[in-house]
């Protein structure tokens, strides 16, 4: 990856924030059609084409130590935001070889990973970190496993047991989210955890999904995209901090909107862990704002239309209803009518 | 869905431990350690012979921290339809298989007070690679093993000495039962019972738990069902507009493999229900012998699982 750090972003007060022209144009725009309704769009999590989000299992772009600073300082306020119930050892340590080898064999020049038997060597230059510890010792790092990893990758991190014929999310690192609580959640099951989303239920999407999921397989990874909006580039928007941000989505004018307004999509990945049978979701989110999405026409056009004919019941949950117009009139302008070609990728 | 990407492995050790049982040591051929996997997992192994492709599933033993070699045991199956033949008689030290990565449907429960492990006789093969989990559990556990005679007690020496008291050993030879009912109706609340072992022994000790008030989710239970066996019979694949015969020795899904129409899988047991097809006709009848599909599902017609399931039959169109 030829991106360069932007230490010095910020998601919160000054939100110092901005994508380079690369970052625009390998941004995950979610939409395929013109029109959005939820399925259950899992596939295979095979690479991708190069200079994509999906090249490698974990993508580690431009805002990488920026992102890191943040979790860091949302820890440091509420450090409930990372859990992890006792029985999850094992699924910690299978995340932390996940990650930790993933990013090694996939940015070298950044990650090394040196084993010997359990002992293992690793170095994050971006980051400044080097640490050697013993693989199954606890002991031998200064947090818990799944803590001391997700702290040097972006995105959020679930951890599930799978017991019963059912999910339990009972570990996880939770600092990037869109309006939902890790401290609430935790030890739910997986239809009990999304008893929220509106519709999806009726269609049967949770049934489908907890089925599959329960047979996912080691080595064959999948992923899937999810999005909403969110005013301002800020990525910690818990319920835990709603005052501070809740607000925010009053205060888009068609003045601030090609500016304030983001596109929030979550890629999402699932994989089966080895030694604890359990499953590893991470929620990985890139926002741009509308004015950076503009610039590719094809997404102008269908972000309007999508806006637009969004069912009211998902607009809420998403919780976009109040400025959804304000934001579909901004881009309104950039829309031309015309048929949009197929696929998410520009034009 | 193809199947699923396959490691090569090397047989490094090859040894009979009792009459009708032995136990290999796959190795990497790439080098390196095979991946981690949990106690109760298993691997199908893919042995290629002249004429057929036999896919079998076959328990992970050796213990999840050691990942230098995986370690099976297979039986020899009287009527076979001759995966355990091809192992004990054409597989030795030096031979090449493939296999694909472990998959558990029979994992320990992790927030289990308590685990009752039953095995009767190749059964024992899950529960080697769970104690060891066990082991660093720090949570009371009981290993009951049921075996013909102490001839045909695969481990048990070695089990002897790691287990001490957590082991009960029966030998049919000397009319040792296991007691289900005093067994099952004498445990703590959140306890787990898994059993693995021949299809009457799994069908006692479910019986026997429920009747005892046990809730099913505290049921766990592994069965090597090889496919059975049975007459030969005739189908044909609506979508793929193909013929084929099912072998008496062949079950339905290999005979469709074998006409190169892939068809979703898993565990090839009758037990995930990945392989789950549609009937579009059928004069004759079914013979169900899986556990996925529900008793009307069964009787409707309308579905099967073709990885154990057979059919006596006229005719026979699948939508595949």
């Amino acid at each position: 990856m030829n991106a360069v750090f932007k230490p010095d972003e910020s998601f919160r007060d000054d939100f110092k924030y901005g994508n380079s022209p690369h970052a625009i144009r390998r941004f995950p725009f979610p939409f395929a059609e013109d029109e959005y309704m939820y399925a259950v769009n899992i596939e295979p999590h095979l690479p991708g084409p190069k200079g994509s989000v999906t090249e490698f299992a974990i993508d580690v772009d431009e805002h990488y130590v920026a992102e890191c600073r943040e979790r860091a300082i949302v820890l440091a306020a509420e450090p409930l935001r990372f859990q992890a119930l006792p029985h999850m050892m094992s699924a910690q340590w299978d995340c932390l070889e996940l990650i930790m080898e993933s990013l090694a064999r996939d940015y070298p020049e950044y990650f090394t990973l040196a084993k010997q038997g359990t002992r293992w060597n690793w170095t994050n230059r971006p980051l400044g970190i080097q640490q050697a510890f013993l693989f199954g010792d606890p002991a031998t790092l200064p947090q818990p496993p799944l803590e001391y990893i997700t702290r040097q990758a972006q995105g959020d991190w679930l951890v599930m047991d799978q017991r019963e014929g059912d999910l339990w999310v009972e570990a996880g690192m939770v600092t990037t989210q869109a309006d939902w609580s890790l401290d609430f959640d935790i030890g739910m099951t997986f239809k009990e955890w999304h008893g929220p989303v509106p519709l999806a239920h009726e269609l049967g999407v949770f049934e489908r999904a907890l089925r599959y999921l329960l047979n996912l397989r080691l080595n064959e990874p999948v992923r899937r995209l999810n999005w909403t909006m969110t005013i301002h580039p800020r990525l910690d928007t818990s319920p835990e901090n709603y005052p501070k941000w809740g607000p925010d989505r009053a205060g888009v004018t068609l003045q601030n909107a090609g500016d304030d307004a983001y596109l929030r999509v979550e890629l999402q990945g699932l994989w089966r862990l080895p030694r604890s049978n359990g499953i590893v979701f991470s929620v990985r989110c890139y926002l741009i704002s509308m004015r950076e999405l503009v610039t590719i026409p094809k997404w102008a056009a269908r972000m309007h239309r999508v806006l637009k004919s969004l069912h009211p019941a998902l607009a809420d949950y998403k919780g976009v209803s109040r400025y959804r117009a304000t934001v579909a009139e901004w881009l309104a302008p950039y829309d031309n009518g015309a048929p949009t070609g197929p696929g998410t990728w520009p034009d | 869905m193809k199947h699923a990407v396959t490691i090569a492995v090397e047989v490094t050790a090859v040894e009979q431990v009792t009459p009708l049982i032995k136990h290999f040591t796959l190795a990497p051929i790439a080098g390196g350690t095979m991946p981690a996997f949990s106690g109760g997992s298993h691997i199908i192994v893919v042995m290629r012979r002249a004429n057929r492709v036999h896919r079998n599933p076959y328990s992970l033993m050796s213990p999840p921290g050691r990942l230098e070699a995986y370690e099976i045991s297979v039986r020899r199956m009287e009527e076979s339809r001759g995966g355990s033949h091809f192992m004990h008689d054409e597989v030795g030290v030096g031979s090449q298989l493939e296999i694909a990565h472990p998959v558990n449907l029979f994992g320990l429960d992790k927030i289990a007070r308590k685990h009752v492990l039953i095995a009767g006789g190749i059964g024992i093969t899950p529960f080697m690679a769970q104690l060891q989990d066990l082991h660093a559990a720090n949570v009371p556990y009981e290993m009951h093993y049921s075996v013909r005679a102490p001839e045909h007690a695969a481990f048990r020496d070695q089990l002897i000495e790691q287990e001490g008291d957590r082991l009960r050993m029966y030998y049919d030879s000397a009319n040792e039962l296991i007691d289900f009912e005093a067994l099952l109706g004498s445990q703590p609340l959140g306890t787990h019972v898994y059993v693995c072992g021949p299809a009457g022994m799994i069908e006692r000790v479910i019986g026997t738990a429920r009747a005892c008030g046990w809730s099913d989710s505290h049921i766990h239970w592994e069965q090597f069902s090889a496919p059975p066996v049975g007459d030969a019979f005739d189908a044909f694949l609506a979508r793929s507009k193909l013929k084929i015969h099912v072998l008496p020795d062949q079950s339905l899904l290999e005979s469709i493999e074998a006409a190169g129409v892939d068809v979703p899988y898993l565990c090839r047991g009758g037990v995930c229900g990945f392989c789950h097809t549609k009937v579009v006709e059928l004069e004759g009848e079914l013979i169900h012998n899986d556990h996925f599909l529900s008793a009307e599902e069964k009787a409707s017609g309308k579905f099967m699982m073709p990885c154990v399931s057979r059919a006596r039959c006229k005719n026979l169109v699948l939508d595949l």
